[in-house]
């Protein structure tokens, strides 16, 4: 249909934009993983597998790794408890109110993070919102300090920028379901209770994935929120990034914990578009 | 036309209603869909709703399967208020239009489901579910998901899931629609005399007139939320009610007269009518006129040319215009050619009398 001068024209430009900004990138990122930092602080161009084997060794990294899968688990978990129970209002008992909740649900995703990581330093600080309510309602006498600075409010932050992902494939797949099934399944018999365990959930199950995929990943390569209001017990391995790029000077190893999550994501996304093929039947 | 439906609703049933409903009207907002419908069902009976689109045959159906809710009436069944129970606590099932079957079950599954939901003992489930699929000849995919087997096959597994749980009432919204002309014919058949097989009461509905006429014990005829006429097929077709009954349901030829003291006028036809003076309409079924050489005793006869024919197989529908420009559709063996001048006759018996509808025609 369209000529070959065409075509071209219009697929060479993002091709080559996603090979110099991206492709790029990633090739040099797995040469640096091989290679180390000499004692006089240059890059030393000889291949080994040492950036790896100190990722394993050393064990502030794969417990920094391991407790960044674990708050991403948690975040996914609340996520998915927060935003399935709303998908579910909204696809099927709002109503005519279903678009404004819907808009409502989607606003947040316009402010910016930063501002909402802040928000939270301003809620759960030592001088914050909440405890100045705690103390004012004489539940506690001093402010109470886990609240900021910790892995819970590293989880309470990013379950609240993240809900909205994992509640969009959700509301998706509950709309896709044909009302009729759900008329079919009363027809039949089977209480509303039934009917939601038995027909809605498990058609909704792609899209359960899918937004447990994208809060999981999203949440575990974050590095904002652990900055802003993780304190010490609270920092995520992409801040261990961060600085061993940055002030630490390793980019070997940097790079080397890098393209470990990168397999690591890949490897579980390939792994959540295969269980979502194999939960849709349309 | 209330009076005449409640008329003919007394005919047919034989012992006591299955299904009663009273006086039933709904409207969605400012939009009347369904006003002051009454009708009876019979234990056993195939009743069909038929209708045009729009006609709220469907919204009928949904009220009796507990989908919609009714804006004033009832609706019993045996000695139990329906209209008040939520769908899954009513003994009707449902065939759906676009089959509705799970896709994510098996055919097994799915035919199990209501057995399932209702804690039926697991080998009665088994052999319940054996037997359904059996009986619509859907035994050899029983572990095939639906997506897997094709419309008509679909349409015999909706049908074994709802029967399975031996319902006192099986409601099928345009089961048929969706399939092509020969396998539709075939269901037709096979599903009327599964109903008899069954004896579970069947409302159909349709807006097939053919269909409505093969299938049913009798027909609910539904026009703008109001029933036509209920009757039998038979006396639907030889006695229609209204002018709208007798050309919905087969072709027929509309009359307007004028009634003088006991003769009938309509442009170049004059004939005898037992009916009070003033304006009447009369059907006369293209089947009641011949097209003759000879006159015969009592017949009216009327001269015209054939300006159009329509080959129907055995019979051919003609056109022909009379003088004063009235034209007549005429069902004949015989054969005719176009512009070729015919006398027809007929007998003044076979004008029926109808009521005017009112609006649209």
């Amino acid at each position: 249909m369209f000529s070959r001068a065409y075509k071209t024209a219009v697929t060479a430009p993002p091709l080559l934009w996603v090979a110099i900004f991206l492709l790029l990138p990633y090739a040099l990122m797995f040469c640096y993983s091989f290679w180390s930092v000499s004692p006089a602080q240059t890059i030393v161009h000889s291949w080994s597998l040492s950036n790896y084997a100190q990722l394993l060794r050393v064990d502030v990294y794969w417990q920094t790794l391991l407790r960044s899968m674990w708050i991403a688990a948690r975040v996914t978990c609340f996520s998915l408890l927060l935003g399935y129970p709303l998908a579910y209002f909204l696809s099927f008992h709002a109503g005519g109110r279903k678009d404004l909740l819907y808009q409502l649900v989607i606003i947040p995703l316009w402010v910016s993070y930063l501002v909402r990581a802040y928000a939270w330093k301003t809620i759960l600080g030592s001088d914050g919102v909440l405890n100045t309510l705690l103390q004012y309602a004489h539940l506690t006498r001093h402010p109470v300090e886990f609240l900021l600075y910790s892995p819970f409010a590293v989880v309470l932050t990013l379950t609240h920028i993240y809900t909205p992902f994992a509640f969009l494939p959700i509301y998706a797949a509950l709309e896709h379901i044909p009302r009729n099934l759900v008329e079919a399944s009363h027809d039949l018999g089977a209480t509303p209770g039934q009917t939601f365990w038995k027909v809605i959930f498990p058609l909704s199950i792609p899209g359960v994935l899918a937004g447990a995929t994208f809060a999981f990943v999203l949440s575990l390569g974050d590095f904002l929120a652990p900055l802003l209001l993780g304190g010490p017990s609270g920092i995520m391995i992409s801040n261990i990034v961060v600085s061993l790029f940055g002030a630490a000077y390793n980019w070997p190893l940097g790079a080397a914990i890098s393209l470990a999550m990168l397999v690591l994501v890949v490897s579980l996304l390939f792994f959540s578009e295969r269980l979502e093929k194999k939960w849709s039947f349309s | 036309m209330p009076e005449i439906a409640a008329a003919s609703v007394v005919s047919d049933v034989g012992q006591a209603p299955l299904l009663r409903i009273q006086n039933v009207a709904k409207s969605f907002g400012k939009n009347v869909v369904l006003r002051n419908i009454s009708l009876e069902i019979g234990q056993g009976e195939f009743l069909t709703i038929l209708g045009e689109s729009g006609s709220g045959k469907t919204t009928l159906l949904r009220i009796i399967a507990g989908f919609e809710s009714t804006s004033s009436g009832e609706v019993w069944m045996g000695g139990e208020r329906l209209d008040l129970l939520p769908p899954y606590r009513r003994r009707v099932n449902t065939v759906f239009q676009q089959y509705a079957l799970f896709p994510h079950m098996t055919v097994e599954q799915n035919v199990a489901y209501g057995l399932r939901v209702a804690k039926t003992p697991e080998p009665d489930i088994v052999s319940r579910v054996a037997e359904a699929l059996d009986k619509v000849k859907m035994s050899a995919f029983a572990r095939t998901k639906p997506s897997k087997i094709s419309g008509g096959q679909q349409q015999r597994v909706a049908l074994a899931r709802a029967l399975v749980n031996r319902p006192r009432l099986l409601l099928l919204d345009e089961p048929l629609s969706a399939l092509d002309a020969n396998l539709r014919r075939q269901m037709q058949v096979e599903l009327k005399s599964l109903q008899r097989e069954v004896g579970i009461t069947f409302v159909f509905v349709t807006h097939d007139q053919e269909e409505a006429m093969v299938m049913s014990d009798r027909i609910a005829l539904l026009r703008s939320g109001e029933l036509e006429q209920v009757a039998t097929p038979r006396e639907i077709y030889s006695r229609p009610a209204t002018a709208y009954a007798a050309q919905f349901i087969g072709h027929t030829n509309l009359l307007r007269t004028e009634v003088r003291s006991g003769t009938a006028r309509c442009s170049s036809l004059v004939w005898t009518a037992v009916v009070p003076d003033g304006p009447a309409v009369f059907s006369l079924r293209p089947e009641n006129i011949r097209v003759t050489r000879t006159a015969t005793a009592g017949a009216v006869q009327v001269r015209g040319k054939v300006i159009h024919q329509a080959f129907h197989g055995a019979t051919e529908l003609i056109r022909v215009e009379c003088a004063g420009g009235l034209v007549l559709t005429v069902r004949t063996a015989s054969a005719v050619c176009e512009q070729e001048e015919v006398t027809l006759e007929f007998f003044p018996a076979d004008a029926i009398l109808v009521h005017e509808s009112p609006g649209r025609i």
